[in-house]
């Protein structure tokens, strides 16, 4: 036996297990320590929390605290915070849906030369600074921002819309952000999309938007779910739009959470916040995990 | 025929939709005007002010350092997780490796973002690092969430090269390093070069994260620019804005030119065979 061959297996476990390590402790480990934070109470300390477990005068003292879940179903301001943020993510994807897919849908039926082109000026955006996006749109739509003052100065409206600081905003904000993650996965899938099938409907008699319905539609499922899974999930959880223009009044969970952390240095309550988020997400996270190590894996 | 003109419109209105907000904002950065929303002429003075203020600048270079270490070590990571998920039999260590690697592309990061901060405070309690936050815990939390994006651009190239090569190189007596390093790498040069500058632009973008992990003496960019932007638009925002935009917009086509003509060359070679 060649000296390389028995050097195989070492290498396979390095190349392996440096990554399985690193995330291991970068990644897996901080959700086990999220959990447990969860169950600890708040404390004035640092760090602003009380251990689980305690060795005191010969007794073993573990104390798990479900008071912050308690508190979380018992505050309506946390259980509307999370159904605001489910309806507006929804809302959200939904639009983007609208938007990308007719989007897609032409940029797939495009001409081969002009396709990179085109999906390189849908993703470019998504490229250049998220917090700039956002922040663009604040110059546009607060009362004093360009469309109100250009509307007001035409004559067409005499008070501004009330669009900053509104769950509308957020909306806008949202789908401007996300809509290039809804593109590509539906590109992808609409590209491969066999042309003969809708040759041969078209050939058998079927109305263009009865062969979109019938065929185009079911067979882009994976595209429409990998899409409205990468609005979907992040959109959830989503900060900076709520905050830069949702304003006060927009409760989403994402929000609450840097509040609790951040200004309240609740460490317990923002933990546990993170884990019925987590929860809130599981299937949706599972549903894209399918398709994404379906298509990563594919043709290996 | 209709409905191709339907979405052929839709197209343009999303491209709009997309441009429009941005244009905007670039146009307004040469306003003379200290008032947003008022044109008073053409003036570059914003861009003047900004060059004075230090604590900008100092984000900047802190940002910069933090994004290209983590890049380096996004595409280390990313690659080899790449090369597990593309050259390894099924084994129950590869599913759960490919699982956890492509989980931060869609966690929210103010998930990630806490539950890195948590981990750094309990290692501190008990084995004394990291005794303070600042450029290394933010290096860490970016490097393996840009890995993850790393791993995507990787693993798709891997699966596309020819693998008899390597298989040759193995047969003639390569150990598997040199194949890896005088075979493989040359082969995915372009996926590694577009990876890296992918995990670049990400972390030099990153609020969320980068909020919980760093600490006093390592504030980035995107957070000196987010306590300003809380205040309401500024001119001065506006000029740095456009100065990022061109700044990533320039490293995205790079990125997208180079995975984009090694594209069409292995495309060109195909047909010739």
């Amino acid at each position: 036996m060649k000296l390389s061959a028995l050097k195989r297996p070492n290498g396979r476990i390095f190349t392996i297990g440096v990554p399985y390590l690193w995330l291991l402790l970068f990644f897996a480990l901080p959700f086990l320590i999220v959990l447990k934070i969860s169950f600890s109470s708040m404390a004035i300390a640092i760090p602003p929390y009380e251990a689980i477990m305690q060795y005191r005068d010969e007794v073993l003292e573990f104390a798990l605290n479900i008071g912050n879940y308690i508190l979380l179903m018992d505050d309506s301001l946390y259980v509307s915070a999370y159904l605001n943020s489910v309806k507006v993510a929804f809302i959200s994807t939904l639009w983007c849906l609208i938007l990308g897919y007719p989007m897609a849908y032409a940029i797939a039926k495009a001409p081969p030369r002009k396709q990179t082109i085109l999906l390189l000026l849908v993703m470019l955006p998504s490229w250049t600074s998220f917090l700039i996006r956002v922040y663009a749109w604040m110059g546009l739509i607060s009362d004093t921002g360009l469309i109100n003052t250009t509307l007001m100065s035409l004559g067409i409206i005499d008070d501004p819309l009330r669009i900053m600081n509104t769950n509308t905003a957020v909306y806008i904000g949202i789908v401007y952000a996300y809509l290039p993650f809804m593109v590509l996965p539906l590109y992808a899938n609409l590209v491969k999309l066999d042309g003969s099938l809708l040759e041969a409907a078209s050939d058998l008699g079927s109305r263009s938007l009865h062969t979109f319905w019938s065929i185009t539609l079911p067979l882009s499922k994976g595209g429409i779910i990998a899409g409205s899974m990468l609005v979907f999930i992040p959109a959830v959880g989503e900060f900076v739009i709520p905050e830069l223009l949702g304003g006060p009044n927009s409760l989403m969970i994402g929000k609450v959470l840097w509040q609790e952390f951040f200004n309240n240095r609740d460490w317990p309550v923002a933990s546990a916040l993170a884990m019925v988020m987590l929860l809130l997400l599981i299937i949706p996270i599972a549903l894209f995990h399918r398709y994404q190590s379906r298509t990563m894996e594919a043709g290996s | 025929m209709r409905k191709l003109g339907f979405s052929t419109i839709m197209l343009w209105v999303g491209l709009l939709f997309l441009y429009l907000p941005m244009l905007i904002l670039v146009i307004y950065s040469f306003n003379a005007s200290k008032l947003v929303t008022v044109w008073g002429g053409w003036s570059g003075k914003w861009y003047a002010e900004l060059l004075k203020d230090e604590q900008i600048i100092d984000a900047v270079f802190t940002s910069l350092a933090i994004a290209f270490y983590s890049s380096c070590m996004a595409v280390i990571l990313g690659t080899m997780a790449a090369f597990v998920m593309t050259r390894f039999r099924h084994s129950w260590a590869k599913m759960t490796l490919s699982n956890m690697i492509t989980a931060p592309l869609v966690m929210p990061e103010v998930i990630t973002g806490l539950s890195l901060l948590l981990l750094f405070v309990h290692m501190a309690d008990m084995i004394g690092w990291p005794t303070e936050r600042g450029m290394t815990t933010v290096w860490i939390a970016h490097s393996t969430f840009c890995a993850a994006y790393v791993a995507v651009v990787v693993s798709s190239r891997l699966r596309e090269v020819d693998r008899s090569v390597e298989e040759a190189a193995l047969d003639l007596g390569a150990t598997p390093l040199q194949s890896f390093f005088l075979v493989t790498v040359p082969m995915i040069t372009p996926a590694l070069v577009s990876g890296w500058l992918l995990a670049f632009s990400l972390s030099l973008d990153d609020l969320v994260i980068a909020s919980f992990t760093s600490g006093p003496g390592s504030t980035t960019l995107p957070m000196v620019v987010f306590s300003s932007v809380r205040l309401g638009v500024s001119p001065k925002i506006n000029a740095l804005a456009t100065l990022i935009i061109v700044a990533v917009s320039l490293v995205a086509l790079i990125a997208w030119y180079i995975a984009h003509r090694s594209q069409k060359r292995s495309l060109a070679r195909m047909n010739e065979e």
